[in-house]
């Protein structure tokens, strides 16, 4: 891929990100922080792409222990992420039936 | 040579991972989508590392010597690397998944800060190591000399990218990390001030950007370590003037910032699935940025300036009103209020956080709608230490979703409310923000409290003022009744006098 490709990918997803975010209701900013964090461990391609490069290249063994290192955290990133979202929204519950009141006593 | 040209099916899989994360987002526009826009999110995630981990797989060469006496290499996987790599992700799985599980709710926007910072360090890591060993990321070309060793030439574009990636990444690292230690109680939360911090700093972004343009032309170390020296420097001084209660704007930017450094990475390694999620992301912060600047009506620039909430001016205005009389009740008499009301909404704020009183304040509602009485909440976009943070804190507390509303839907409804019930709020409750063009807050997009026939206003005492310095005009109005108890205590004693 040229640059001029890869920056048309990068123009366009910032207007997608734009409208998509707009669209997400207040009340989900915290969990939508979240993931977002969650997502952008992406980062963690890289890091696999370092920490596999061992032979290649000079100076590869420093290169695969930080990526290495990178993996760990990014991985933390991710994992923890999407669980601590998951476990937000998992929290949020529409109001129960007229059933409920009557229980709630 | 290796061939480091990435296949189609590749780039193929990276775009469905993007399409996954832009889906994830999407899935947040309801409560009712937004699991399965988590599921969304894990999906991508897998494509991309799955993806990574088939077309690099890493090898060694062995060097046989063949039956006739010469040698040939034998390529071989790197079983050794397959393992670490794998207990790497393995290792950062367990404390990830135990981190999310053990976590209180009201510790999230610490929680936030730190995976922040994680997503800052990983992105100064690759971009060391891509820099060490640009072969591998395909961002070199190998110049042969007649004399010496070979050595690698990184592409000017791809210098840029990496200079952006690591210098954003470390801002990204330090600013984190302060953020983290303000909203986790290490560090105060007021704000520090040094002498000359914006001629500091701005000589620093010049220095930064300076010395990105000059490693085009030269790769040599130390101008690639200059560059990360200075961002984690510039990261740390950015932050630490910021005070508490512009936290939400803070956490938000480095939100930004973390998708901002992934694109950057994404640039460089070519890669669309961390180009669309960094774009995302660092959109996604930039406008919960914009959102939480607009509710306390400051201009982004003056939070990122800092010093907020400990400037002089600010109090005089409301410094001679100590004296003013004020109503003091008990919780019986709250209890019987808001018994005999038609509708009474809670106005939650970061007091009720601090105190854990969600579990205990959503057992004083469901009392109440026992008794007839209509229970609303009303949250401010910047109540909390984060966005959307009392939403959450009311969902752990089993409130249901539609009994919780916006500034802006529910601000027209408390002149028909009979009780405003304040917990833990209070400079967004400050009618001061309407009228006195001298208070710091003046212009800030308040809960209009005060119209409804009557205030209770949970406070600790009357001695404190808000995080922005000004004293509430509200406590000492004829229809408010201050209700002097720590919010959980206090929560409890009208729950009892409920029964």
């Amino acid at each position: 891929m040229d640059f001029i490709a890869i920056l048309s990918i990068f123009v366009l997803a910032c207007f997608v990100g734009y409208f998509v975010v707009w669209a997400v209701t207040p009340a989900l900013h915290t969990p939508l922080m979240a993931v977002t964090n969650a997502i952008s461990s992406v980062i963690i391609v890289g890091a696999l792409i370092a920490a596999a490069a061992a032979g290649i290249g000079a100076g590869s063994g420093v290169a695969k222990a930080l990526g290495l290192l990178a993996v760990v955290l990014a991985s933390i990133n991710i994992f923890g992420g999407f669980a601590v979202t998951a476990r937000m929204l998992a929290m949020y519950k529409k109001k129960e039936r007229p059933v409920a009141p009557a229980a709630s006593k | 040579m290796h061939e480091l040209t990435v296949s189609p099916w590749a780039s193929l899989a990276y775009l469905v991972a993007g399409v996954c994360f832009i889906l994830a987002l999407r899935g947040l526009s309801s409560p009712a989508s937004s699991q399965r826009g988590n599921r969304f999110g894990i999906i991508g995630m897998t494509i991309a590392v799955v993806t990574t981990l088939v077309t690099h797989v890493p090898f060694v060469q062995h060097l046989l010597v063949s039956d006739t006496g010469s040698t040939i290499a034998v390529r071989a996987i790197d079983w050794t690397t397959v393992v670490e790599i794998l207990a790497a992700i393995g290792v950062g799985a367990a404390i990830g998944l135990v981190t999310a599980r053990r976590i209180a709710m009201t510790a999230m926007p610490q929680l936030v800060a730190a995976f922040h910072s994680l997503v800052g360090l990983a992105a100064v890591l690759v971009g060391i190591a891509a820099y060490l060993n640009p072969q591998a990321f395909g961002i070199s070309d190998l110049v042969i000399p007649l004399i010496g060793q070979p050595f690698a030439v990184i592409h000017p574009v791809s210098r840029i990218e990496l200079g952006l990636g690591v210098a954003i990444g470390a801002i990204t690292f330090s600013g984190s990390v302060i953020a983290f230690l303000k909203l986790n109680g290490n560090m105060g939360g007021k704000p520090i001030m040094l002498p000359g911090r914006h001629v500091i700093n701005l000589a620093l972004l010049a220095g930064i950007l300076g010395l990105i343009a000059y490693f085009v032309t030269d790769q040599a170390p130390w101008i690639f370590w200059t560059i990360v020296i200075l961002s984690f420097v510039i990261g740390f001084l950015l932050i630490v003037p910021i005070g508490g209660a512009d936290m939400p704007v803070v956490v938000s930017m480095l939100n930004s910032y973390s998708g901002w450094a992934a694109a950057a990475m994404g640039f460089t390694l070519h890669n669309s699935a961390m180009i669309i999620t960094g774009a995302l992301v660092g959109s996604s912060g930039a406008i919960l940025s914009y959102i939480m600047c607009r509710a306390m009506n400051r201009s982004f620039i003056s939070v990122i300036a800092g010093g907020f909430g400990t400037s002089d001016a600010g109090a005089g205005s409301g410094g001679s009103a100590v004296d003013r009389p004020w109503k003091r009740g008990s919780a019986e008499d709250a209890a019987f209020l808001m018994s005999q009301a038609e509708q009474v909404i809670i106005v939650p704020g970061y007091g009720m956080a601090v105190a854990q009183a969600q579990h205990v304040l959503r057992e004083m509602g469901d009392k109440l709608k026992a008794e007839g009485v209509r229970v609303k909440y009303a949250i401010h976009p910047v109540a909390g230490r984060m966005p959307g943070h009392m939403n959450v804190l009311l969902a752990e507390a089993n409130v249901p979703y539609d009994d919780v509303f916006e500034l802006e839907d529910i601000n027209s409804e408390f002149a028909q409310t009979d009780v405003a019930f304040v917990i833990g709020a209070n400079d967004v409750t400050n009618p001061a923000a309407k009228t006195d063009k001298t208070s710091p807050i003046y212009g800030m997009p308040v809960l209009d409290v005060e119209k409804a026939k009557t205030v209770l206003f949970i406070k600790r005492s009357m001695g404190g003022v808000g995080y922005a310095g000004v004293d509430n005009e509200l406590f000492y109005r004829d229809n408010t009744m201050m209700l002097l108890a720590d919010a959980k205590k206090m929560v409890e004693d009208i729950v009892k006098a409920l029964d």
